[in-house]
C-alpha cells in the first residue's frame, strides 16, 4: 500500500461542516499509467512536450461536443450551494474537495483562454494559465472525485462535477498522464473481455464450482451457463460477480431466481463484464467501444433480453448510455425494457408470486440498505420515478423481516457515496477511500446504534468492495456488507 | 452628459442583446450527446418543464441545500422582478393599468432587495468555505448591484429626481430622435444609478451573470429521463461512428 501514514477521521457527535484545511490532501493523486497501459487505449505513453497546446485544444474540442461542460463552466455564480456536499470534502477538510473548487480548477483554465473576462483581466475573475502546478492539481484533485454526482443534486443550475472531473480526465489522458487504475483494467477488458482479467476458461471453471457449492447446500441443480446460444437471457455483470465476497453469494443469489423463473440464461465470455471504466475517464469513443461487446455477446448468442447484475455505474451506462453507444437493439424481444436491471427482474417475479421466499432465513439480518450514487441519482429502475430507491427496498423486505433505512438526507438521492466510486477503487488512493467513506459510516453507525442494524445491502460492485475494506476502519467488520441477491439466495426456497 | 448616457445606453443595449443572442445560440448549438439528467428526473415533457419552473421560480434545489443561501437568494431575485416591472413605466406611454398598480409594491420591495444583496455578501465576506470560492468579481457583482438598488432608492425616498423630465428622456431614447434627445436631469444618485445599469448590461452576457440562461440548458435539469425508450444520438457521434456502418 502506498500511504498508510493517515488516522481515520473519528464520528462527529453532530456531522458538522469542518473547518477548512488548505491542501491537505494535495499530493501527486494515483499512479500514473505507463506507455503500454496507455497505447491501447489510443493515448500518447507519457506526458507530450507541447502538452499545453493539446490540452487547450482538447478542452476547445470538448467545449463544442459538450452542452454540459459549456454551460456548467459559465453558469457557476459561486453561490456555495455545493461547497458542504462533498463526502471529500466531509472527510478531508481540503478546500479543493469542495465541488465548486474543484471544478474552478478547470474553471480558471476556461477563463483564461476561452473567455474574454479571462483573457483581459484574470485577476479579477480567478482565471489562471495552464502551468504544470495547475496540471499536478487537476491529476490530484480530480481524482479525488468518485463522480457521484451528489453536488449536482443541490446546485441550483445542476451543475454536474462529474461532468467536468471526466473532461479534465479526458484532456489528461489525451496528454499522455492517464491514471493507471482506469486504463489498466480498460486494457484488460479489451484483451481478456473483463476487468480482473478472468480468461474465459477460469471463468467457466468459476461456475462450475458454484454449481457443485449450490448442489451441496441445496440438493438442487441450479445452473450458471455461459456462452450457450439460443439462451433467451443475457446476464451481463461486473467481474467482481465472480471472484469477490460479498458479490459471489449475489450471483449465486441472480442464478437461483432465474432457475425458480424457468427462464434460460446465460453469461458471455466475450461480454464477462458489466463495469465500462470509460465513464470515469470520461472517453466517449472507449466507453462506447466498451459498450459495443455486449451488443456483440446479444447478437452471437441470438439472446432475447439483455439483464444487468448488481453494479452501479455499469447500470448507469447500461441505462442511460447502452441504446445511445451500441443500439439501436431493434433485435430484441422489445416487450421488456432493455436493458433490464436484475433487481427490476426479481421484483417484478416477487410481484407475480413466482418466488417462494422465507424472510426467517435472513432473521440473524438485521437490514439496512446503501443507495449507490450511480442507480440513485444516474439511473431508473421500473417505470415510475425514483423506482431506483423503492425495488431494491421492496426486494429487501420481501426476504428480510428487520429493515431500517439511515436517515433521511443520507439516502436516496441525498446518499453518500462509499468513498470508492469514480474509478478511486485503487490501493495507492486508500487515504482517500477511508476518509471519503466517513458520512456514509456516521449513517450507518446512526441505524447500528438505534436499531440494532447487523448488516448493509448495496447493489453495486465498487460498493461492495470498497467497503469490505474501509468498514474496519471504523470498527464495522468487513463481513457487514451484502449483496441484496445474498439475501435472496438465502431465502429463496427452491423446487 | 445627455449625449453621453444616449449613446452609452445604445450600446450598452446592442451589447447585451446581441451578446446574450450569441451565448444562447452557442449552449443551443453545442450538442448534449447523453442522457445525464439528474435522477429521479421526469419521464415526460411537460414533466421537466415543470422542474425548470420549479427551479427558475421556487429554487427548489437550492432550497434543499440551504435555507439561507436560499431566502436571501430568493428576496434579491424576486424583489428584483418586482423593481424592474415598476420601471416599465419610464419606457411606456400610457402607461399601462397593471404596471400602475405594481408601483408600491416596487417601491417597497427594494428594501428586500437589498437586504437579500448584503445578505448574500456577509455571507461571501463571513463564511469561510464561501470567501474561499469567490475572487474579485463575485464580489464586485453585488457590490455594483447594491449600488444600483440604493441610488435607486435614494430617488425614490431621499432625493427625488425630476421623474417627468427623465421619463421623456428615456423616450426620446427609445424612439431613436437621435442628437435630438430630451435632456437628462442632473441628478447625482440618478447619474449614478444609470452608469450602473449600463455596467451591468455591458458585462452581462461575460460573466457569470449567464446562469440565467444557463438554467434553461443545464441537461441535467432539462432532459427527460428516456433513454431506454428512445436512442439519443448527438450529430458529431453519428458522423465519427455510425455514417461508414449504415
Amino acid at each position: 500500500m502506498a500511504k498508510a501514514n493517515f488516522a481515520t477521521p473519528a464520528f462527529r457527535p453532530y456531522p458538522l461542516i469542518p473547518a477548512l484545511q488548505a491542501d491537505v490532501m494535495k499530493g501527486n493523486g494515483p499512479f500514473v499509467a505507463k506507455p503500454e497501459i496507455q497505447k491501447p487505449l489510443g493515448y500518447p505513453g507519457e506526458l507530450l512536450d507541447n502538452w499545453q497546446e493539446v490540452a487547450l485544444a482538447k478542452m476547445g474540442e470538448l467545449l463544442k461536443k459538450y452542452r454540459s461542460l459549456r454551460v456548467f463552466l459559465d453558469a457557476c455564480v459561486k453561490c456555495g450551494a455545493c461547497t458542504d456536499k462533498c463526502h471529500y470534502l466531509l472527510g478531508t477538510a481540503d478546500p479543493k474537495n469542495m465541488p465548486v473548487a474543484r471544478q474552478d480548477l478547470l474553471r480558471q483554465v476556461y477563463r483564461r483562454y476561452f473567455t474574454l473576462g479571462g483573457k483581459l483581466f484574470p485577476k479579477l475573475v480567478g482565471a489562471q494559465d495552464l502551468t504544470k502546478e495547475v496540471l499536478d492539481d487537476w491529476y490530484n484533485y480530480y481524482h479525488q472525485c468518485s463522480q457521484c454526482r451528489r453536488c449536482s443534486v443541490f446546485c441550483p443550475y445542476g451543475i454536474d462535477t462529474a461532468e467536468i472531473s471526466m473532461a479534465a480526465r479526458e484532456i489528461m489522458a489525451c496528454v499522455g498522464k492517464g491514471q493507471k487504475y482506469c486504463n489498466e483494467i480498460i486494457g484488460k477488458v479489451y484483451k481478456i473481455g473483463n476487468n480482473l482479467g478472468l480468461p474465459e476458461p477460469a471463468l467457466r471453471d468459476t461456475l462450475a464450482g458454484l454449481e457443485e457449492d449450490i448442489k451441496l447446500d441445496t440438493d438442487v441443480d441450479v445452473r450458471l451457463p455461459l456462452d450457450e446460444a439460443g439462451a433467451e437471457i443475457l446476464v451481463v455483470t461486473p467481474s467482481a460477480d465472480f471472484f469477490a465476497e460479498p458479490h459471489i453469494d449475489g450471483l449465486v443469489g441472480y442464478a437461483k431466481v432465474f432457475h425458480q423463473a424457468g427462464i434460460s440464461w446465460t453469461l458471455s465470455s466475450h461480454a464477462s463484464e458489466a463495469a465500462n471504466f470509460g465513464m470515469f475517464i470520461g472517453s466517449y469513443d472507449n466507453m462506447r467501444r466498451i459498450a459495443l461487446r455486449i451488443r456483440e455477446a446479444a447478437l452471437d448468442l441470438k439472446v432475447k433480453r439483455i439483464v444487468f447484475g448488481e453494479c452501479g455505474h455499469a447500470w448507469r451506462v447500461a441505462y442511460s448510455f447502452l441504446n445511445t453507444l451500441a443500439g439501436p437493439f431493434d433485435f430484441l424481444d422489445q416487450r421488456y425494457p432493455i436493458p433490464q436491471h436484475i433487481c427490476e427482474f426479481t421484483y417484478d417475479l416477487i410481484q407475480r408470486g413466482a418466488l417462494k421466499l422465507d424472510k426467517s432465513a435472513n432473521d440473524h439480518r438485521r437490514m439496512t440498505f446503501h443507495d449507490s450514487c450511480n442507480v440513485a441519482r444516474a439511473s431508473r429502475m421500473g417505470n415510475i420515478p425514483g423506482g431506483q430507491f423503492i425495488i431494491p427496498r421492496a426486494i429487501i423486505k420481501a426476504t428480510c423481516n428487520y429493515y431500517y433505512d439511515m436517515p433521511a438526507d443520507t439516502i436516496h438521492d441525498q446518499t453518500f457515496c462509499c468513498g470508492g466510486g469514480g474509478g478511486l477503487l485503487t490501493d495507492d488512493l486508500m487515504e482517500l477511500r477511508v476518509k471519503g467513506a466517513l458520512p456514509r459510516m456516521e449513517a450507518l453507525k446512526y441505524v447500528v446504534d438505534n436499531h440494532g442494524v447487523t448488516h448493509m445491502a448495496a447493489i453495486c460492485a465498487i460498493c461492495k468492495s470498497q467497503f469490505t475494506k474501509v468498514l474496519p476502519f471504523y470498527g464495522f467488520q468487513l463481513d457487514q456488507i451484502v449483496s441484496i441477491h445474498q439475501l435472496v439466495s438465502d431465502a429463496i426456497i427452491l423446487k | 452628459m445627455t449625449t453621453l448616457y444616449a449613446i452609452l445606453l445604445y450600446v450598452a443595449t446592442l451589447i447585451f442583446v446581441l451578446g446574450l443572442a450569441y451565448r444562447i445560440y452557442e449552449y443551443a448549438s453545442v450538442p448534449a450527446p447523453l442522457k445525464i439528467p439528474t435522477m429521479p428526473a421526469p419521464l415526460t415533457r411537460s414533466g421537466v418543464v415543470l422542474r425548470i419552473l420549479s427551479e427558475v421560480v421556487l429554487f427548489q434545489s437550492l432550497f434543499r441545500s440551504n435555507k439561507w443561501i436560499w431566502l436571501f437568494g430568493v428576496m434579491f431575485h424576486l424583489a428584483l422582478w418586482v423593481v424592474l416591472l415598476r420601471h416599465l413605466r419610464y419606457f411606456i406611454e400610457p402607461v399601462w393599468t397593471w404596471v400602475v398598480l405594481v408601483q408600491p409594491f416596487g417601491k417597497y420591495a427594494s428594501f428586500f432587495l437589498f437586504i437579500g444583496l448584503v445578505g448574500l455578501l456577509t455571507r461571501r465576506i463571513v463564511v469561510e468555505r464561501i470567501r474561499y470560492i469567490s475572487n474579485p468579481s463575485d464580489y464586485l457583482m453585488l457590490i455594483l448591484l447594491l449600488v444600483i438598488g440604493s441610488s435607486g432608492m435614494m430617488m425614490t425616498f431621499v432625493k427625488h429626481t425630476d421623474i417627468v423630465q427623465f421619463k421623456a428622456f428615456i423616450l426620446s431614447v427609445v424612439h431613436l430622435k437621435l442628437f435630438h434627445w430630451q435632456p437628462l436631469p442632473l441628478n447625482a444618485p440618478l447619474l449614478i444609478h444609470l452608469a450602473a445599469v449600463i455596467t451591468l448590461m455591458i458585462i452581462f452576457p461575460f460573466s457569470k451573470l449567464l446562469h440565467a440562461p444557463g438554467v434553461f440548458f443545464s441537461p441535467t435539469r432539462n432532459q427527460v429521463d428516456n433513454s431506454r425508450e428512445q436512442r439519443h444520438v448527438a450529430r458529431w457521434a453519428i458522423e465519427k461512428f455510425e455514417t461508414s456502418s449504415r
